[in-house]
């Protein structure tokens, strides 16, 4: 059997090589090189855009061979047994091969190797890699460090930008568009890194606003400054009651966590305020849809779970297709 | 007599730099910044001097020294009012302006214990936001850095 080769600048390709080394050719020519994606504030508008409707093409077939022959290594230097199946079905469904470490106590780090050392020993042989990092700052530091391409799977409570893409599926697939939409935020949107991201995002889209939370946990005024700036209106409320309820197309709900209070007593008060029950959406519109980035601890009652406006589970699983799109934009193959 | 003797300790630097204006409360932050420790040149540190603007303030007078831009521009990050007096054969011939480049590396520390940058050895960097008051954001874990909290490494 006759195998045809290709000689081309100075190599010698199989056909399909050749495929690959022209394709990966033009599109550096075309501007699609590999990159890194930090933060929801790498991408444009016009790039969140543009990764929602390849997220769409991948929910259509989500089993492709576009990563055949890539590795793609998985750092969780901080366990995250959701966000690491999530992002390995994704490479997995795709052809790709997965590397890497479920927890930093079988890496490594505990030997004492710095960030750099374990990004460049790894660089070597994963083609992308994806990190999650209890420190702030590290997937930003690794981008640094690397050429290979960093998916931030979070970094403490900075960014997480895979989780911001995943909402703003959920709210353009559920809704039909993401411009002119109402949401409420509710619970802990001071340390919520997960609504800090998606405000960012959703402000390219004209939306509006309530912040729903307790005192001790409202949102930052650096947000709340960004909106104002933006022109995008907010309403900031304590009370959790169907009067929002009733007026928006997305409730985002979020956890109350009882460590983040430092008066306990305060804590007890709250925890039941901000619970949403089935018999809450009765008068609610029709579009109207619930997201919640998981784990859900009280805050949305079980007897929610069976109402069709609960989305929570579904919006997991556009983390799929969402991190699909995200995996092959940053190694530049659409 | 006060006016005297403040004239007298302008004009006993020959040649040199005066740093002037300085904050009383943060003087020996600006030695700390100059690392002027380890300078061997004469220096003279006064604080606590009357002035008119603002009440109470800092000077430093460091002889037959003068500084890169680069170097004395950090002043700003604490004391974006300091006054840079440059003098030749007891004149001053030059009074500069402090100004913070946009970005920097190093200098100060990230206050965020969380911040990658002090738990792995590397450099700070940190974008400048505002330059008076000085407003800081690390690049990394994205924090902003009020004036009053910048820290020096």
């Amino acid at each position: 059997m006759i195998f045809p080769l290709v000689f081309c600048n100075g190599r010698l390709f199989s056909v399909k090589s050749f495929c690959t080394f022209v394709y990966s050719i033009t599109n550096r020519i075309n501007g699609m090189s590999s990159k890194s994606i930090v933060s929801i504030t790498d991408y444009s508008k016009d790039q969140i855009l543009s990764i929602l409707d390849s997220a769409a093409t991948f929910e259509a077939n989500p089993n492709q061979t576009i990563l055949n022959g890539k590795v793609a290594a998985t750092l969780f230097f901080e366990p995250s047994t959701r966000t690491r199946l999530s992002f390995e079905t994704a490479v997995n469904r795709l052809g790709g091969r997965v590397i890497g470490f479920s927890d930093a106590s079988t890496s490594s780090s505990v030997k004492g190797e710095t960030l750099n050392d374990t990004i460049k020993m790894v660089s070597n042989y994963a083609d992308i890699i994806i990190m999650r990092h209890h420190l702030e700052g590290a997937a930003r530091y690794a981008s640094e460090v690397t050429s290979v391409p960093i998916i931030n799977a979070g970094d403490g409570s900075n960014q997480h930008p895979s989780q911001t893409i995943l909402d703003l599926y959920s709210i353009r697939k559920t809704q039909g568009r993401l411009d002119n939409i109402k949401i409420a935020m509710v619970g802990d949107l001071k340390y919520g890194r997960t609504v800090h991201s998606l405000l960012i995002a959703l402000t390219h889209f004209s939306p509006q606003f309530y912040f729903i939370a307790p005192d001790e946990l409202r949102m930052p005024e650096e947000y709340k400054i960004i909106c104002d700036e933006k022109g995008i209106p907010y309403e900031e409320r304590t009370e959790f009651d169907t009067d929002v309820i009733n007026e928006v197309d997305i409730l985002y709900m979020t956890r109350v966590q009882k460590e983040r209070f430092t008066d306990q007593m305060e804590y007890e008060k709250v925890k039941n305020v901000y619970t949403l029950r089935n018999k809450m959406l009765e008068h609610s519109r029709n579009n109207l849809r619930i997201l919640h980035p998981l784990p859900r601890v009280n805050e949305i009652d079980m007897d929610v779970d069976a109402n069709p406006k609960a989305y929570y589970f579904e919006q997991a699983r556009n983390g799929l297709y969402a991190r699909q799109a995200m995996i092959c934009n940053a190694l530049g193959l659409i | 007599m006060e006016n005297n003797e403040k004239e007298l300790q302008v004009k006993a630097l020959k040649n040199g730099t005066v740093i002037d204006h300085i904050p009383s409360d943060i003087l020996f932050k600006v030695v700390s910044l100059l690392q002027l420790e380890s300078v061997k040149n004469q220096i003279t540190i006064g604080n606590n001097l009357t002035s008119k603007r603002m009440g109470k303030k800092g000077i430093i007078k460091i002889s037959d020294r003068y500084y890169e831009e680069e170097e004395i521009s950090r002043i700003a990050l604490i004391a974006p009012n300091a006054k840079i007096n440059i003098i030749r054969n007891f004149e001053v011939i030059e009074k500069k302006v402090l100004s913070l480049p946009d970005n920097f590396t190093g200098i100060v520390k990230c206050p965020n214990p969380k911040c990658i940058t002090n738990n792995e050895p590397m450099k700070t960097k940190f974008e400048v936001i505002k330059k008076n008051p000085v407003v800081l954001r690390c690049p990394y874990c994205e924090r902003e850095i009020q004036q009053e909290d910048i820290q020096l490494l």
